[in-house]
């Protein structure tokens, strides 16, 4: 046995290894090393950081086009402006409303319970679009409610003509909620961005704040397979005191109809794939 | 999965076990009509699951560790909404007897994601045994469970599968769990069966007196005779 006393291995240790300075550049690089990795394999995530800014930089170019005509002094291209906000707002919180149910699932690592219950996917996307329409019902009355509020600007001044246009756009709504939903289920959560992103890549072809006429040729061409732009061009047509549309409302219910069977045969083929390669338990990223 | 045949009975339990990747989820996923198998058949009383799922998906049910339920509702909220999914006709009395089944009627407002592994696992069994399957599937139910919380499973699995004759199936890394619950044990490898029989039978083709040992021997043959065939091919 020796003499010497028990060497204290830990306390040398700790006078060896300093503490991580908050200078440490390091630690910076690992998160930023992470973040990296991330991308480098992710293309949704690539595509969001040059989607956002050519999204706004054309629906605001083209609104700036429209104004440049003068054409917004007259009282119905000024209403058109809030109209198109609201009816836009709706087909936002259309497509949402189906997207996030089924996102809801998957956070909660509860969609697999789903699956192997006796509903089917349809009960589910039925479930949901009763749950959009509840949620449009309240987020929308409330900003029709506070528009007349705080600017003396009512929706329905637009009058009855109206409520077959919003229709058409909760529709379309729904079409992109299918079509956003199956593309989760495929690609998994790292898809999520297209939840809150896909439907505004249709904005600067649906005509929202600006009429059709302004957008540049190719632009016109897709914006005619675009139902909204059948509904936000008849909407101005009825501020113009032109009456109701009839050929933009069948354009856009013939369009919704192409859309929401684009969407439920997206959505079968997705789960059909599923069956032959597997679900994935968290459909995590 | 490769030529893996077996049937299971009314008041049986079959345990699947087998090392990590060696297909256990993907057989029960196959057997629950979630995944299409290349070739053959699943039969669930005699129906094509693949085919007709919707015929029978109101007599199976399934609970697996991976799997959660959402965490925002209460456990109450949670198997009323299961009662309806599988469009119970007494909603309530089932809720109800759930929460006394599992002891869980004091957690009843608890919101899911205030609930330890423990308390999850027993809900997630109460969600799995509401609809009162006539087959349930159990990915390893036990797996984050201490050894009382453990024991209570089993003990409540048991007495279902006693009284209702239910048939359970589920999968398991836990060998002595395995050993007193079942029946009839399937030994599975790279989505092949390796051995297949009740525990005495195992015992007596391993040559060995627990389970743990006969997965320990038979994997050994298998890496044995995978290296034979590996050499002859060379």
């Amino acid at each position: 046995m020796s003499d010497a006393p028990p060497e204290r291995v830990g306390e040398e240790n700790r006078l060896r290894r300093p503490s991580v300075s908050l200078f440490a550049w390091r630690p910076m690089a690992g998160i930023l090393l992470r973040q990296f990795f991330l991308y480098r394999r992710s293309v949704p995530r690539w595509m969001e950081i040059f989607y956002w800014p050519l999204l706004d930089l054309l629906v605001w170019g083209f609104l700036t086009l429209y104004l440049r005509q003068g054409i917004l002094p007259g009282t119905g291209a000024a209403q058109a402006l809030l109209g198109g906000l609201l009816l836009w707002d709706m087909l936002y919180r259309s497509q949402q409303g189906i997207s996030v149910v089924f996102l809801e699932e998957i956070w909660s690592r509860n969609l697999y319970n789903l699956m192997v219950a006796p509903v089917t996917p349809y009960h589910i996307i039925a479930g949901a679009m009763v749950t959009g329409l509840l949620k449009i019902t309240l987020s929308s009355g409330t900003a029709i409610l506070l528009a007349y509020l705080l600017f003396s600007y009512s929706l329905f001044n637009i009058g009855i003509a109206l409520v077959p246009f919003v229709f058409c756009l909760v529709v379309m709504g729904w079409a992109l909620g299918i079509m956003t939903t199956a593309l989760i289920l495929r690609f998994g959560q790292e898809a999520e961005v297209l939840a809150w992103g896909v439907i505004f890549l249709f904005q600067p072809v649906s005509a929202v704040f600006n009429p059709v006429s302004v957008l540049p040729q190719g632009f016109r061409q897709v914006a005619f397979f675009v139902p909204a732009s059948h509904v936000f061009e008849g909407m101005r047509q009825v501020l113009a005191g032109q009456g109701f549309s009839w050929e933009h409302f069948f354009l856009a219910v013939l369009e919704d109809g192409i859309y929401v069977a684009g969407g439920l045969a997206l959505f079968s083929w997705v789960l059909s794939r599923a069956r032959k390669v597997g679900f994935s338990l968290k459909l995590g990223s | 999965m490769d030529g893996i045949s077996l049937e299971v009975s009314k008041g049986e339990v079959l345990s699947i076990v087998g090392p990590n990747g060696a297909g256990k989820s993907t057989l029960l996923q196959m057997l629950l009509g979630l995944l299409t198998p290349d070739e053959g058949t699943v039969r669930i009383f005699g129906v094509d699951i693949v085919r007709h799922r919707r015929k029978i998906a109101h007599l199976v049910n399934y609970a697996s560790t991976d799997l959660s339920l959402p965490y925002s509702l209460s456990v109450r909220e949670n198997l009323e909404v299961f009662a309806l999914v599988y469009n119970l006709a007494a909603p309530a009395q089932a809720v109800q007897d759930m929460l006394v089944r599992f002891s869980l009627q004091s957690l009843a407002q608890t919101k899911v994601g205030r609930l330890s592994t423990g308390q999850i696992a027993r809900l997630s069994l109460a969600k799995a045994l509401i609809s009162r399957p006539e087959i349930l599937f159990l990915d390893e139910p036990t797996a984050t469970l201490d050894p009382e919380a453990s024991a209570e499973v089993r003990s409540v699995l048991r007495e279902q599968v006693e009284s209702d004759r239910l048939a359970l199936v589920y999968t398991s890394h836990n060998m002595r769990e395995v050993e007193r619950l079942s029946d009839r044990i399937l030994l599975i490898e790279s989505g092949k069966t390796v051995a297949c029989g009740s525990g005495e039978e195992l015992f007596r083709q391993f040559d060995c007196d627990n389970l743990e040992e006969v997965f320990l021997r038979s994997m050994a043959r298998v890496r044995e005779s995978r290296k034979m065939e590996e050499s002859v091919r060379e």
